[in-house]
């Protein structure tokens, strides 16, 4: 497999976007590195049988 | 899909947006509610038999029927309370909102609501303050003097002040409630002071005793929550005429009975979806402690049914010293409500969001979707009969009844 691309991109500074759990955006805050917290939880908690009555709602 | 959703929770937006709930007086529950009677006690929540309601409940049932005269104590009103003779419903089911157990019995004085853009009436006992209460499950000889002052003096004398003022415009009162530090449910120190402002002239241009007057008076300025009996039934009757919406998922009630608490879809008519009551995470009174407390009780969140109450607690910060959490949490409530409503009021609005319109009209689909359930403040009564409120807090609804609602909502509709 060819890692170079990926080696390549954690040699720059990067911009990080984090979801789900905030703890993670938090330790690379403490990491002084740029991060946004996207503001996202999966739908309906998860919940597969809501999730299956959303879509039919066109959800 | 059978039907437009969209469109019919922009007709339940829409009506809700037009409400105009104004008093237009003070009568008796027996003259007023539909199909009220003298054996029929109304509760609040969905309905619940006297079996398996909660200790403030029976409480509250218990001192109804004292002040009566249909029981001569606690013995005696238990023993009918069970007997069969006496009917229970829920206040909702009689265009009514009670407070806490929401107990309204055939003489007591209630207030008369009118929503003039549709018509439609809402009632609600008068508050009778806090501590030793009815509505707290309290009905010493205290509890009951009280409530037959109420009834003798303070009723009719508002009642005549009201007649000489002419219909009192809730929806302006609760806009400037807002702006002035209330949230309407359990901050109510601004709407009362605006309500004692607006009556004063005309309470003391009553040809009345003196001291009855003052009495009243003194009775209006120790009760910072006397504005709650008037922000229910307006929030109620805005509510009402937006319910029987074929396709609207718009949550029309939520009420609590201190065993269940339920809610109404616009779209499924009159069907409640319930789920155990939840317990109050709160702040307590010197010498009572978590496990004293009672669980969620009365119709007071049709307040944030509404778009007031716990929807607008960013614009009362002063609120958390009585339900407890940060003036930061309170801001992070209102916010969240925003992804779980439909519209933004165009009346009421909150001063520290920038004047942003409360997050109005719940979307039970929005609910299930965010898995965000509705915040709500409330205050905690003692889980026994006869104490009272112990204290006040914040609860979460149970979530299974968003979900059995939108399972009824898919089936109906798909």
């Amino acid at each position: 497999m060819d890692t170079t691309k990926i080696t390549k991109l954690f040699g720059r500074e990067l911009t990080i976007i984090n979801m789900g759990l905030e703890t993670f955006a938090d330790n690379l805050k403490d990491q002084k590195k740029t991060v946004l917290q996207m503001d996202w939880r999966p739908p309906a908690g998860g919940n597969e049988k809501m999730i299956a009555l959303l879509k039919k709602l066109g959800k | 899909m059978k039907i437009n959703i969209e469109e019919a929770n922009k007709k339940a937006v829409s009506i809700i947006l037009k409400a105009k709930p104004v008093i237009t007086g003070i009568s008796t529950a027996g003259n007023v509610i539909p199909e009220m009677r003298k054996n029929l006690i109304l509760h609040s929540g969905p309905p619940v038999t006297w079996e398996n309601m909660c200790g403030p409940m029976r409480g509250a049932v218990i001192g109804g029927l004292i002040y009566e005269g249909m029981a001569e104590n606690q013995e005696a009103a238990e023993k009918l309370a069970g007997s069969g003779e006496i009917a229970f419903d829920s206040c909702h089911h009689h265009n009514t909102v009670g407070p806490m157990a929401g107990i309204v019995t055939w003489s007591m004085p209630v207030w008369i609501v009118e929503n003039k853009a549709f018509g439609n009436k809402a009632y609600c006992t008068l508050n009778e303050g806090l501590g030793k209460v009815l509505r707290y499950g309290a009905f010493s000889r205290e509890v009951i003097s009280r409530l037959e002052w109420m009834a003798d003096e303070l009723a009719p004398i508002l009642n005549q002040a009201l007649s000489a003022y002419g219909e009192l415009d809730m929806k302006s009162l609760i806009t400037q409630a807002l702006q002035m530090g209330d949230e309407g449910h359990n901050r109510n120190r601004a709407g009362t002071s605006l309500f004692i402002r607006e009556m004063a002239p005309h309470l003391v241009s009553l040809d009345v005793n003196r001291e009855k007057i003052r009495k009243v008076l003194e009775f209006l300025n120790s009760n910072d929550h006397f504005f709650l009996n008037l922000t229910m039934p307006s929030c109620k009757c805005t509510m009402d005429p937006a319910a029987n919406i074929e396709g609207s998922s718009v949550i029309v009630a939520m009420a609590r009975n201190g065993t269940e608490f339920g809610i109404r879809i616009s779209g499924l008519g009159d069907q409640w979806f319930t789920g155990p009551s939840g317990v109050v995470d709160g702040l307590y009174l010197p010498g009572f402690k978590g496990e004293d407390s009672a669980r969620d009780i009365g119709d007071s969140v049709i307040t944030e049914t509404g778009g007031i109450g716990g929807f607008t607690m960013a614009g009362a910060p002063a609120i958390v010293k009585f339900v407890g959490g940060s003036a930061k949490d309170a801001v992070r409530f209102t916010q969240q409500m925003y992804e779980i409503t439909l519209a933004e009021n165009d009346a009421y609005q909150i001063p520290t969001l920038d004047f942003r319109g409360t997050p109005t009209a719940i979307d039970l689909i929005k609910v299930v979707d965010t898995n965000i359930l509705p915040v709500i403040n409330t205050g905690i009564a003692h889980r026994e009969p006869g104490v009272g409120m112990i204290g006040a807090g914040l609860v979460e609804p149970p979530k299974n009844c968003f979900h059995d609602a939108l399972d009824a909502f898919v089936k109906k509709y798909t």
